[in-house]
């Protein structure tokens, strides 16, 4: 059964830790360090970090023609910052993997269970 | 034999017929549906047949029938009728034998415990299924029970049974290492539940279904399946006696009875005695915890023959300890209420005002009560007053706000 990993913090966090390196480059090597586990576990199917939404365009499609707007869908105290997907029997193996992200110390994780994808649909 | 008997056979059997059948299938609304559909046959066919020898192997035979026979329908597609399902009653000998793996049939519940109580179902779920599927309320009784409209409470069971089946939360006993925090969540759905029930009783003339009677039979049920759970014992030891008293809690005038007015002689000696039992079962596994805690407090009440021969001293040192199990501020005062039964009013006073400053109680009507109680006994009676008038701007059960009434005005100089 294959779960999403969301990612959710306040990205002003995220910004104040690229003024520091120090605390970026620790930041990363944990991240990296729960990619391997996850990786030797063989449970990793995907993910990646998101760019901030200051860098988000909203697209809609409105009477065949197509509007887009700068910025998130919502604005929300936190943010959506990355994703994992992973492949594991139940719920609460993958509440124990979202546990270990290091992002889940502050932040907020959300698991959901992926439905149908392009390869089964 | 009369329908009455049928119908309490099939409830206490049904959540262990139920649980297997969900571990075979994997589908709570399957299970379900079969299952109501074997009780229906045992309706039909147990008066001018018999009793089978083993009615749990008898239901299990005819309900994994009418899975099968479910499952075909759905296969086959838009024929699905709503006509009655004609399923053969089982051999009387295939009735009798156990079922095929009667091993793992005690887990079958355990799991379905801990499903319906999994962390990741929101607490009104956890409690509307535990009720549903191990107590076999039907959804029409939970929502009478909780004062909700029937399509509420049906909507909540849709959506719990939806999560556990696409969430794939899984059906099964959790394992040592998260066993513990599991079972906490656990018993306090099965408190929640005695809770409920225990207010419920101060508001008479409601047809609710006895939701504390409910809430102990739970409560057996997780400390048949884990006996070694000290805790366990430890809520059913506390439910027990607490409900030992229901009958003498209020007043003829719809008032609450305070534990020291209650007719001793009325309290239920049989749930008394089940509770001492179980405490000392409990205390037994020399691993002590709140629920333990809490109920040799009760213990103590129901051992003082009167009011007046309450050990205050040990009660006393028990709310200390269940303070530092369980540090808040409602146990707190608790824990000022029973020090000042046993070390002096003006002291526990002192304590009490102290926790004036707590947010947490900033609207939790027991303080002023708690500090009016004392005041009285005191013979201040214009600063009780005051408290009185405090707590009754905060409470909202009648019965409760006609007890400080009364109280109130009582207290003249």
């Amino acid at each position: 059964m294959q779960y999403m990993i969301l990612i959710y913090g306040d990205e002003k966090n995220f910004a104040m830790r690229a003024n520091n390196p120090e605390a970026q480059k620790q930041m990363y090597a944990a991240f990296k360090q729960y990619g391997e586990d996850m990786r030797a576990a063989g449970v990793l199917r995907g993910g990646a970090e998101l760019k901030p939404t200051s860098t988000a365009t909203t697209v809609r499609v409105k009477n065949g023609k197509t509007v887009t707007h700068d910025g998130p869908f919502a604005e929300t105290k936190e943010q959506l910052g990355g994703y994992y997907t992973i492949d594991v029997p139940n719920l609460d193996d993958a509440v124990k993997w979202a546990a270990r992200c290091p992002a889940a110390q502050g932040g907020s994780i959300e698991v959901r269970p992926v439905g149908l994808t392009p390869d089964t649909l | 034999m009369p329908t009455l008997v049928i119908d309490s056979i099939c409830r206490s059997e049904g959540a262990r017929v139920l649980a297997g059948l969900i571990r075979r299938f994997g589908d709570f609304d399957l299970a379900e549906d079969a299952l109501q559909d074997a009780f229906a046959k045992a309706i039909e066919v147990w008066p001018t047949q018999g009793l089978p020898t083993v009615p749990a192997a008898w239901l299990t035979t005819v309900a994994q029938r009418r899975v099968l026979d479910l499952l075909r329908r759905r296969q086959s597609g838009p024929f699905y009728t709503d006509e009655p399902p004609d399923i053969a009653a089982p051999e009387w000998d295939a009735g009798d034998s156990q079922p095929a793996d009667q091993s793992g049939v005690e887990d079958d519940r355990l799991r379905l415990l801990f499903t319906c109580c999994h962390p990741a179902l929101a607490q009104p779920a956890q409690i509307a299924l535990s009720l549903r599927t191990l107590c076999g309320l039907s959804t029409r009784e939970i929502a009478r029970a909780f004062l909700e409209p029937e399509a509420t409470t049906a909507q909540r069971l849709v959506r719990v049974k939806r999560k556990i089946l696409e969430a794939r939360i899984p059906y099964e006993v959790p394992n040592r290492e998260i066993l513990p925090e599991r079972l906490q969540v656990v018993l306090s759905v099965v408190y929640l539940v005695f809770n409920e029930g225990y207010a419920a009783t101060d508001t008479p003339g409601l047809l609710r279904p006895d939701l504390c009677a409910e809430a102990v039979r739970l409560g057996r049920l997780v400390v048949e399946l884990m006996p070694q759970e000290p805790e366990a014992r430890g809520l059913l030891a506390l439910m027990l006696l607490q409900d030992s008293r229901r009958d003498t809690r209020v007043g003829s005038d719809g008032a609450i009875v305070p534990l020291e007015e209650q007719d001793r002689a009325r309290w239920n000696r049989d749930a008394i005695v089940d509770g001492l039992v179980q405490l000392d079962a409990a205390l037994a596994i020399r691993q002590r915890g709140p629920y333990q805690l809490q109920a040799a407090i009760a213990a103590l009440h129901a051992k003082s023959a009167r009011a007046e021969d309450t050990d205050w001293q040990q009660i006393s040192a028990l709310y200390i300890g269940l303070l530092r199990e369980q540090p808040s501020a409602v146990v707190e005062l608790n824990a000022a209420v029973a020090h000042a039964m046993a070390e002096g009013l003006e002291s526990g006073l002192d304590w009490i005002n102290q926790l004036t400053e707590r947010e947490e109680l900033s609207s939790y009507y027991l303080l002023p009560a708690a500090k009016a109680d004392l005041l009285r006994r005191l013979g201040r009676y214009s600063d009780a007053r005051e408290a009185y008038c405090a707590a009754i701007v905060l409470v909202q059960n009648p019965a409760e706000r006609k007890y400080l009434e009364k109280r109130l005005a009582t207290c003249r100089d």
